[in-house]
């Protein structure tokens, strides 16, 4: 038996070490859920810590390996979850005061699977109430702090899962993306974040926000490791209708070939958009962007300029149709099945207006008021209607730039993690977070945030690769191919309040 | 002028079933009038030919044999309820009548 030092540590690294028979997965376990103690108190990464599950989950797997079974592809390694993924027997709550004492009785098919090969659960990462905010300040409970900067947020709504696997709190991470809730935070983080095609990866026990653009996906240290975590989450699931019945492609190896030999990607055409380049983007964050792609012509790609020319109206589109979505969806939290109840109330009506004034957070709230507003009859047509239209026109543009290219490289987020409190007295400015990242979730195709440099201030830069529906290796590779020639994904935060 | 009144935010949160304050109807009315005139910009894209886009991905909704499966207990599906009695949920009155009278306020 070997030892292995957490921090810094990849997901494959352990799983490869425990199937080896090398590394305990016990031992693993207890390393990670020893860091979560001495550091997460400044953190805020975790809403709830499962010690007990996790040391059960990674004995069993330890069994698996005593007694001659395969222990999984993903064999012991420490996985922190987004607290939007429904847990059998352990608290979820979506960082919401309205799903307090929840405790689903039933599994995601996700987290189902990714513990069928091996994964421990740690525990449920912290999040923006519902997945709606760009910086996770608007969990419920406590926000949650870039361990690259403690005075900078981590992004949103996946913040806990993009901090906690930067600041090796757990070696991996899954959370969801339905605006660029895994991306931006993975950006802001300086971690890997996948959003793959809608679809690929079942919905089903992952509460919803807005249910046509929900996407969950990995968040890992290395390409590699996100895509060996898309491998095992992906795949047809008879629990949700819209999951797709194709082939889970073999992300791993893709991941791998973008780092093979010295021109990795020649015969590849890089698309490079000219709106992802907008006045008030941060120049810090052009240079390193423009940079890392020069970098990707030198490992064999070419480049070409293509346009896609609704870009401007992607933000407008996506919050009539999220918030539409949405006020539907969270109709349900009603105080009568679950979770918190308003107490005091005198008629039914009562409860629902108390319980629902009470238990939701100002965003849910603003969203849900905004999703009736549009979807009222008489503005149904003006609001909603045309959102619908404009969403195609979008994805339209996705599909024209794919016939000159192969896949869309851009920046993920115009700006580096902003400070606690900066957009926060604005919704639209912090929903202009999103500017980069909604389209991809509106045409709903695969899309993939790495890190690519870091500000005179230390903060991390995210390079996005945008690839056509279902073409997820794509991604793996030219991202594989940038990791393989660069040395941004090794660095790792400090451990102290920086 | 401000795209949604007080008024309306009011009506709205009555027709959403949440109780605001004074001061959320306050901001609520400057935020969504905010964002309102904000998606206004839509207006300037032609989406004359175009049929709206419900679903990401080209999708038919797929059928499956119509066979009992297991499926959450009773205890299990109440498990979380706020207030329970006996297998149902618990609410406040909701007929006019004699009889106990169903709180259904906090805890069970």
């Amino acid at each position: 038996m070997t030892t292995i030092d957490a921090r810094g540590a990849t997901a494959v690294a352990i799983a490869d070490g425990v199937r080896a028979g090398k590394l305990r997965a016990r031992d693993v376990a207890e390393q990670y859920l020893d860091r979560v103690v001495r550091l997460d108190g400044a953190l805020g990464c975790y809403l709830r810590v499962d010690a007990e599950g996790a040391r059960r989950r990674a004995d069993a797997v330890d069994a698996a390996k005593k007694a001659g079974r395969d222990p999984g592809a993903l064999a012991g390694v420490p996985l922190g979850v987004k607290d939007i993924f429904c847990t059998r027997g352990v608290e979820t709550t979506c960082a919401s005061k309205i799903l307090r004492g929840f405790v689903p009785p039933y599994e995601s098919t996700v987290t189902a699977r990714l513990a069928d090969a091996g994964a421990v659960m740690l525990g449920k990462l912290n999040m923006d109430e519902f997945a709606m905010g760009s910086s996770n300040e608007n969990s419920a409970y406590k926000p949650v702090r870039n361990p690259w900067s403690h005075a900078h947020v981590p992004g949103g709504s996946s913040g806990g899962s993009a901090a906690s696997t930067a600041a090796s709190l757990c070696a991996a991470a899954i959370g969801t993306d339905t605006g660029g809730s895994i991306r931006q935070p993975a950006a802001l983080c300086g971690v890997v974040g996948m959003k793959p095609t809608y679809g690929r990866v079942s919905r089903f026990g992952v509460i919803a926000f807005a249910s046509s653009l929900d996407h969950p996906g990995p968040f890992g240290r290395t390409v590699e490791d996100a895509a060996a975590l898309l491998e095992s989450m992906a795949g047809v699931d008879e629990h949700d209708a819209t999951s797709i019945p194709a082939p889970v492609g073999a992300y791993r190896a893709a991941a791998r070939a973008g780092a093979d030999g010295p021109e990795p990607l020649k015969g590849l055409r890089l698309g490079v958009p000219d709106e992802y380049f907008q006045p008030g983007m941060d120049a810090e964050v052009e240079a390193a962007v423009r940079a890392a792609i020069d970098e990707l012509a030198r490992a064999g790609a070419r480049i070409v300029n293509v346009s896609l020319p609704n870009t401007k109206y992607a933000i407008a589109t996506y919050y009539l149709i999220c918030t539409a979505e949405a006020s539907s969806n969270l109709a349900r939290y009603d105080g009568v099945r679950h979770g918190f109840r308003a107490p005091d109330v005198r008629s039914l009506d009562d409860l629902f207006m108390k319980t629902r004034g009470e238990g939701f957070g100002t965003e849910p709230k603003r969203r849900i008021m905004l999703g009736a507003y549009v979807l009222r009859a008489g503005y149904y047509e003006a609001y909603y209607g045309k959102a619908l239209r404009a969403r195609r026109r979008i994805a339209d543009d996705f599909t024209a730039a794919f016939a000159a290219c192969d896949a869309i490289v851009t920046p993920t987020s115009p700006v580096p993690a902003f400070k606690f409190g900066e957009r926060m007295g604005d919704p639209l400015q912090m929903y202009l977070a999103d500017v980069l990242t909604v389209g991809p979730d509106l045409a709903g195709i695969p899309a993939l945030s790495q890190p690519c440099g870091f500000t005179k201030a230390g903060l991390p830069i995210g390079l996005q690769t945008i690839a056509p529906a279902l073409a997820e290796e794509l991604c793996f590779r030219v991202a594989g191919a940038y990791e393989a020639r660069t040395e941004w994904h090794k660095k790792l935060p400090p451990e102290s309040a920086p | 002028m401000s795209r949604i009144t007080a008024d309306e935010v009011r009506e709205l949160a009555l027709l959403a079933r949440l109780r605001l304050s004074e001061d959320e109807v306050a901001a609520m009315t400057n935020n969504l009038g905010a964002i309102l005139e904000y998606v206004d910009a839509l207006r300037a894209l032609d989406t004359a030919t175009v049929e709206p886009m419900t679903h990401a991905v080209p999708f038919d909704c797929p059928t499956r044999a119509d066979e009992v499966k297991p499926s959450l207990s009773v205890d299990d599906a109440l498990a979380n309820a706020p207030r329970r009695d006996g297998s149902f949920f618990q609410v406040p009155r909701i007929v006019p009548g004699p009889g106990a009278d169903g709180q259904g306020g906090a805890g069970s």
